[in-house]
């Protein structure tokens, strides 16, 4: 990367990033195949996702080095979140009791938007007017940044890479690395021209590493200290402790918990597990299957605020549980592994069609296979009405349910999730409870097309005559069949079909009851 | 609404008699001399084919779709044409992945669930039952033709699609497959197991993603420099095939032949000038 060698011009920098807020915002104006194409169209964003994806994949094969191994672990984690689930509504109560003993407040939220009342609640009884957030995808989910600048609450985001989604105005792209979509000189003049140091002065144009984490570590640890709050999420919340288990890499997680003197934590609640015994097989898989890391630099368990005679720690922890459309999902015959997912985002890591669009090309809180299953399901999200063209991204080549730690079967959930979509009125009134949406998508057209194909394939004389009349019209076919042929060749039907060379070679067609074993 | 069914549980049999032929509807109308290839193939090594004359598609358009019912009155339809108990050797591991993974779920809970999980125990993927069934290997190939001097030779791109990779989980036998043949040299590309883009609808349905996905894996075939592009998927030569011959219009790339595995191992079997062939390219 070459570093520029005169100063750019500050108002020529500002202009290249209100161009990209403004792109960002056009983008997700748009409906998804725009986005996609927008996001095909944008080399600079191809060429990160690719590299990510590359860099991912690698670091992933180099922590899980023995296949056997990876697979017996994959047993054992997948085998640790169904017993959480198979549990789930009295390991919640158990949580709860045990959360309550150890001083930590419990809030049960049946939407996204009583969540966020909840949260304000909090924050407003303890007059509490500024708040450092640790990352939570939870609290993307319910869009809480939002909710709470329209309140007049200052949320500052002090993950590095959800610090400078927020500074461009946009979305994490990942769910475990936000930012993953811009590259160093993208971040430089983000830094530059829109975050100020503590001394109000504008931050030094650099495009080195360190450099860029340095100076938001300046104005993120005045924050820190000055916090009247702290919220943050969760990656496993211990029923049988009333622990809440929470993974970092960059410390900022520790000091919303423990600097400001209110911590509230926010999770869905499937994050629960019954005990400490559950925990070493999941931290296990979490942070090789995300970043490729043995483990991550911090790992925090918060048991309650400060106790009598302890110097630090808040003064109050809450525990905000979200539903969100979790318990239809828990009650959903095949939808239900959908709550078995950690969060660690190998699926879109994994995902070709993640790695040429990006995470924004989904326009949801979480994208790639995992967003794509979860995303019509959640309360908050618009269904399968809304959702319809985002369940057919994807090529169902099963990366990743390979990849997946828990082995969370995606492509059968996505092909499910379609099926649920074109579902006839019939099917969703067999009383089974459905995602919502279900049959928003199916139309008459395609309807017809399927029941005309699935007629002519049932009847092999309808479909070997439809056979003939393509081998033997061959000659007659058109030479462009949009969109296939847009960037490909017209096939050509061969002159005889298989079924006719093998009766002209008189290959049988039945099995003689005397030749049968 | 469907169910998850447990998963079929198989050994390999010993060498039979006969076995049925699954064509595929792709290969019927685009590929029909692999078809007969994989057919002269079976019969050279002692297996007597049954090609039922009843059979269409293995209904995994529609089911991928979330067509469930229009699915299954199709695949109900190979379920009675494919009736005899003995193997199913299927032309493309997609296909195959449809009756072996996905025909338990497809028909659980209906009448036809016993007979359904029964074809799936007994089908095949072609380089599966080649190798792991008639355990074709090099020797073999040499028995039936000799090694000669004016035999060319070919490097070939090997492309397993991503339902014969993870879905039969079959790699490793078309690469035991392809490496086995005389006279050819085989090369992946880069990122050998990502997908090419076709997945059925979806190169329709998503058609941009499709192409971007179809053109990387393209351009990473052009760059092994093969001479023919082979699988046991004919969506994927079609898609990967197809593509190179626009780039080549435009001059990015070389259009290759495409030949699927069983015209090649036609060819190892029973010489190189009489293999019919020829299908795509």
């Amino acid at each position: 990367m070459s570093t520029p060698t005169s100063t750019p011009s500050f108002i020529e920098l500002t202009t290249i990033v209100d161009q990209e807020d403004h792109d960002f915002a056009d983008m997700q104006s748009r409906h998804f195949k725009a986005r996609a194409k927008m996001s095909l169209e944008n080399d600079t964003l191809r060429a990160s996702f690719r590299g990510a994806s590359d860099f991912l994949m690698g670091k992933r094969k180099s922590v899980f080095p023995d296949d056997e191994e990876l697979e017996a672990l994959r047993d054992r984690g997948e085998a640790a979140r169904q017993r959480s689930l198979a549990n789930l509504p009295d390991l919640l109560e158990q949580l709860e009791t045990n959360l309550v003993a150890n001083g930590i407040q419990v809030h049960w939220a049946e939407t996204a938007d009583e969540a966020n009342r909840i949260i304000h609640g909090i924050l407003d009884a303890n007059q509490a007017r500024t708040v450092v957030k640790g990352k939570s995808m939870v609290s993307e989910e319910i869009e809480l940044n939002h909710y709470l600048e329209a309140r007049g609450i200052e949320c500052l985001e002090s993950d590095m890479g959800e610090y400078l989604v927020q500074l461009a105005h946009e979305a994490p792209s990942h769910i475990v690395m936000p930012v993953i979509h811009k590259n160093k000189q993208q971040i430089a003049r983000l830094m530059h021209t829109r975050a100020t140091t503590p001394d109000g002065e504008a931050v030094p144009y650099s495009e080195d590493v360190d450099d860029l984490i340095g100076n938001a570590r300046a104005i993120l640890r005045q924050k820190f200290q000055r916090a009247d709050a702290g919220i943050s999420g969760v990656n496993m919340a211990i029923a049988e402790t009333g622990t809440l288990l929470l993974v970092e890499n960059e410390g900022n997680g520790r000091m919303c918990t423990t600097a400001p003197p209110l911590h509230i934590a926010v999770t869905g609640i499937e994050k629960v597990v019954q005990g400490l015994s559950d925990v070493p097989e999941l931290l296990t898989l979490l942070p090789r299957s995300a970043t490729g890391q043995l483990i991550t630099t911090y790992v925090n368990m918060i048991s309650g605020p400060r106790q009598k005679g302890e110097l630090d720690g808040p003064e109050q922890v809450h525990l905000v549980l979200v539903d969100n459309g979790r318990s239809k999902m828990f009650n959903h015959p095949n939808l239900q592994p959908t709550l078995q997912c950690i969060r660690c985002g190998a699926c879109m890591n994994h995902c070709p069609v993640y790695a040429r669009v990006g995470g924004h090309a989904y326009g949801s809180t979480y994208p790639g296979p995992i967003g794509q299953v979860v995303t019509p399901q959640l309360g908050s999200a618009g269904g399968l009405a809304a959702n319809g063209d985002m369940i057919n991204a994807c090529s169902l080549n099963g990366a990743c349910g390979e990849a997946c730690p828990v082995r969370i079967p995606l492509p059968d959930l996505i092909r499910n999730l379609r099926a649920e979509a074109v579902a006839p009125v019939a099917t969703q009134q067999n009383g089974q409870p459905h995602v919502n949406g279900t049959g928003s998508q199916r139309s008459l057209g395609e309807s017809l097309i399927w029941q005309g194909w699935s007629l002519v394939h049932k009847v092999p004389f309808l479909y070997r005559s439809s056979t003939r009349v393509m081998t033997r019209g061959r000659g007659l076919m058109p030479g462009k069949l949009a969109p296939w042929t847009n960037t490909r060749s017209m096939p050509k039907p061969a002159a005889r079909s298989l079924h006719e060379l093998a009766r002209a070679a008189d290959i049988p067609s039945v099995v003689t009851s005397e030749e049968q074993h | 609404m469907t169910i998850t069914s447990s998963p079929i549980q198989r050994t390999c049999p010993a060498k039979p008699t006969q076995v049925y032929l699954m064509g595929t509807c792709l290969v019927d109308s685009f590929f029909p001399h692999a078809g007969m290839d994989a057919i002269t193939v079976l019969r050279q090594l002692g297996v007597e084919v049954v090609f039922p004359q009843g059979q269409t598609c293995c209904g995994q358009p529609a089911w991928n779709s979330g067509y469930e019912d229009e699915a299954r009155a199709v695949a109900r339809q190979q379920l009675a044409a494919f009736e005899a108990d003995i193997p199913v050797v299927v032309m493309m591991g997609s296909c195959a992945g449809m009756v072996h993974l996905e025909y338990p779920d497809l028909f659980a809970g209906h009448p036809e669930e016993a007979q359904a999980r029964a074809l799936a125990a007994r089908t095949y993927e072609f380089s599966e039952f080649m190798i792991n069934v008639l355990g074709l290997d090099n020797e073999i190939l040499s028995i039936a033709q000799p090694p000669s001097a004016d035999q060319p030779t070919r490097t070939v791109a090997l492309h397993t699609s991503c339902s014969s990779r993870r879905g039969m989980g079959v790699a490793a036998q078309h690469m035991a497959l392809a490496t086995c043949l005389p006279g050819v040299t085989v090369v992946e590309p880069e990122r050998v197991t990502e997908c090419c883009g076709f997945g059925g609808t979806f190169a329709v349905k998503q058609a941009d993603i499709s192409a971007a996905m179809a053109e990387d894996k393209a351009l990473a075939m052009d760059a092994t420099g093969a001479d023919v592009i082979t699988s046991a998927d004919c969506g994927c030569m079609m898609n990967i095939g197809g593509t190179l011959d626009r780039l080549a219009e435009q001059g990015k790339a070389r259009s290759i032949p495409t030949q699927h595995l069983a015209t090649l191992v036609k060819e190892a079997l029973t010489g190189y000038a009489a293999a019919t062939s020829g299908d795509a390219s």
